[in-house]
């Protein structure tokens, strides 16, 4: 038998783990199982059942020892597993489209208590007609609920961005709820490769705190939880709430540093891809980013200078990061998964990059393009047209007043 | 302490208030009295989750509060679900050992008619079905009261509401009310019963078993309501008192399975006693109370018939 001298170059780096083959499902389940979450109340809509069921799996093998509440609705989901924070356990659902739009008064609930609730949302159309294939119509629809919001555009960010929810949702100086998103099926079903961490290295990174360190339903220390706040207090109420988003910030930036320091993936707020010296850029969010990537190295390829911004924390939104990212780009895009039906703009994401330009005075030949409504395939060469579009604004240096869908289907070309 | 053992006198009921003076309940409220009572039997170990409605309002006007125990509300529709919430994490982290295990903490869910019967129904068959230890109490005032009595699933035959007015076409409520009792027995839970705060021994003894079974409970509690029962603040418990004198509200207990009559009355009082005391059913003829009248003795014969013996007697004209 040979005998080995040296160590393996994996046992060396302590934090180098494994790699195992697994959904984003499988990756939910087992940040939820690593935290060492107590109470998971969950209601089954596809494509979220298999986090649901990964879950309850582990609560059977005795791998998570967690209450599972086999709730009736999502709306109770997501009461249970506010109740059960403002308990003092550590909690977490799962949800997409349909049941995220049962859950919605209570989503406004649950940050307006403070309550550190974590979600997992696997993005999915909304009804009608009813699809239960991925967009961002339903992520879209939560963004004014006071949530942290966080995307994922890989299997392995799926668990990362979990880890670090539960961390950033339980800081005192945050407080607040944390979804984040998996692309359904995309990321929900599809298998990766997986690099899971330790669970006592997960509970040092998200420590589970000393009950107490926030005002929780305690005989021995009574508190009144959801009062009614009259003209007099509500606003100073909600203020307050404001000024907790804005201050999560620093703790979502730490969060995502420290976690590249000990497990070498290091988070921020967007991802530049090719931003260094692009001339016309795209900004994106989730797993439609990987796409949008593709796309930028066929371009690179053929010598056109184009670059991409994935935002993954869009709540808070990351507006000084990507402003400055953004400065030196001749003509800007932003690829929407969601209509805003007569907005300003048609695109959610694209009226949150404009805002965020106009009132620092960036202004930009900017196209808003909708593709990928209800899983419609976006084809690397869509993604490459919507570039060489960016690339004609740049040189007329005139803006696309209109938001552009792409992919459809129509006699006169697939855009409208 | 919360009270195990049943009181047979007024004095044996605390003296210690968890549910205190300063709230701006109406005067001559019944569920302000019930919740008072309620707290006195539950003591200092008791959650208590409360859905939107009268007293959520009226006890937590912020800075203020009249809750002298821990206590949640988060929405009208989820009483149950929350308060399932609150259970799933107490095992959770009593089994965890962050919590003393030895130290029991009742989930106390407080709701109105709106609250449980209608808006509330869904999660709290979800509560009931999933066999959670809750401490279940509604305060039944037959309407919704909080938003300026409008009529609800609990709103009695004839009653007039906001949303049920007496006009040329139509005079009130022209259905009965729901049986919640029977819905909360269809879940087969161990404890259900019926109160109202004219008994209030009957009421707090029937808290005490609802507090110290082990698994889903539901008390349906009677609760006058002066402004929209059409009541002089001064006749919340004599209008009550007579809901149980003419066979309108029959205390009932069901303890895993067996229904009892707590309260028997030999002989009843004709309905319109009750009625014309009251303001919402001024509006009806004699042939609706003679219509009320037949429903009622319907509804004890029924009760007779399921308790197996002559709980509630015949009308007795004086």
């Amino acid at each position: 038998m040979a005998v080995v001298e040296e160590k393996p170059r994996e046992e060396q780096l302590p934090t180098r783990k494994k790699k195992i083959a697994a959904t984003g499902s499988d990756a939910a389940a087992y940040a939820v199982r690593d935290a060492d979450v107590d109470v998971v109340a969950v209601y089954p809509i596809t494509p979220q059942a298999p986090i649901a069921e990964n879950i309850a799996q582990m609560i059977a093998d005795g791998e998570l020892d967690a209450e599972l509440i086999h709730v009736e609705s999502e709306h109770s989901a997501m009461s249970a597993a506010v109740a059960a924070a403002a308990t003092g356990a550590r909690s977490f659902t799962a949800t997409s489209s349909q049941g995220l739009e049962l859950m919605h008064e209570i989503l406004y609930i649950a940050s307006g208590l403070r309550q550190p609730v974590v979600m997992a949302l696997a993005t999915r159309a909304l009804s009608a007609p009813i699809n239960i294939w991925n967009d961002y119509a339903d992520a879209m629809g939560m963004r004014d609920t006071g949530w942290i919001m966080i995307f994922s555009e890989n299997v392995q960010e799926v668990y990362d961005n979990l880890v670090q929810a539960f961390r950033i949702a339980e800081h005192p100086d945050v407080l607040l709820p944390v979804v984040v998103t998996l692309d359904g099926y995309i990321l929900s079903h599809t298998t990766e490769a997986l690099e899971p961490l330790d669970r006592e290295e997960v509970l040092s990174f998200a420590p589970k705190r000393p009950r107490g360190y926030r005002p929780v339903l305690d005989p021995d220390h009574p508190v009144t939880i959801g009062v009614l706040g009259a003209p007099n207090w509500y606003q100073e109420i909600k203020v307050q709430q404001a000024l907790a988003m804005r201050e999560s910030r620093r703790v979502i930036e730490e969060a995502g540093k420290e976690f590249g320091k000990r497990y070498g993936r290091e988070y921020g707020f967007i991802e530049p891809y090719y931003m260094d010296d692009a001339e016309v850029a795209i900004v994106t969010l989730g797993a439609t980013s990987s796409l949008v990537k593709a796309a930028v190295n066929r371009l690179r390829e053929q010598g056109v200078k184009a670059g991409m911004v994935k935002i993954r924390v869009f709540r808070p939104f990351p507006a000084e990061e990507l402003a400055k990212v953004l400065e030196n780009v001749n003509a800007l895009g932003v690829l929407d998964r969601a209509v805003s039906f007569g907005g300003a703009l048609e695109g959610p994401l694209a009226m949150e990059v404009l805002s965020t330009l106009a009132v620092r005075g960036v202004m930009k030949p900017f196209i808003n393009f909708i593709h990928g409504l209800g899983g419609r395939d976006i084809f690397v060469k869509d993604v490459v047209e919507m570039y060489q579009k960016l690339l004609e604004a740049a040189k007329s240096g005139k803006s696309v007043t209109r938001t552009l869908f792409y992919g459809v289907r129509s006699r006169k070309g697939h855009v409208i | 302490m919360a009270l195990t053992k049943p009181i047979k006198s007024l004095w044996e009921i605390p003296r210690e208030e968890r549910f205190v003076g300063g709230h701006a309940a109406c005067q001559g409220c019944g569920a302000a009295l019930i919740l008072r009572h309620l707290m006195k039997v539950v003591g200092k170990d008791a959650i208590v989750v409360n859905a939107t409605g009268c007293m959520e309002v009226i006890s937590t006007l912020f800075p203020r509060t009249a809750w002298r125990n821990p206590w949640l509300h988060l929405a009208f529709e989820n009483a149950g679900a929350a308060a399932s919430g609150v259970e799933a994490a107490l095992k959770a982290l009593q089994r965890k050992g962050v919590l003393d295990k030895n130290r029991y903490i009742k989930v106390v869910a407080i709701a109105g008619d709106g609250g449980t019967f209608d808006i509330g129904l869904q999660s709290l068959s979800g509560m009931l079905e999933r066999g959670h230890d809750v401490m279940y109490v509604v305060y039944d005032n037959e309407a919704y009261m909080n938003t300026g009595i409008q009529r609800s699933g609990a709103t009695p035959y004839g009653a007039w509401t906001t949303t049920t007015p007496v006009g040329k076409k139509f005079r009130g409520e022209w259905r009965p009310k729901k049986d919640i009792v029977g819905i909360a027995y269809a879940h087969r839970i161990p404890y259900i019963a019926t109160a109202n705060p004219a008994y209030p021994i009957d009421m707090i003894n029937k808290f005490i078993k609802a507090y110290n079974t082990r698994g889903p409970s539901l008390v349906h509690v009677l609760a006058p309501c002066t402004p929209g029962w059409r009541i002089p603040e001064s006749k919340s418990i004599e209008v009550a008192k007579l809901a149980v004198q003419t066979g309108m509200w029959v205390l009932l207990e069901i303890e895993n399975g067996k229904p009892k009559v707590t309260v028997k009355v030999r002989k009843r009082r004709p309905v319109r006693e009750y009625l014309k005391m009251q303001g919402r059913f001024r509006h009806l003829k004699d042939e609706d109370i003679k219509k009320i009248q037949e429903m009622v003795d319907k509804y004890v014969e029924e009760i007779n018939r399921w308790v197996g013996e002559e709980a509630i007697g015949p009308v007795e004209e004086k």
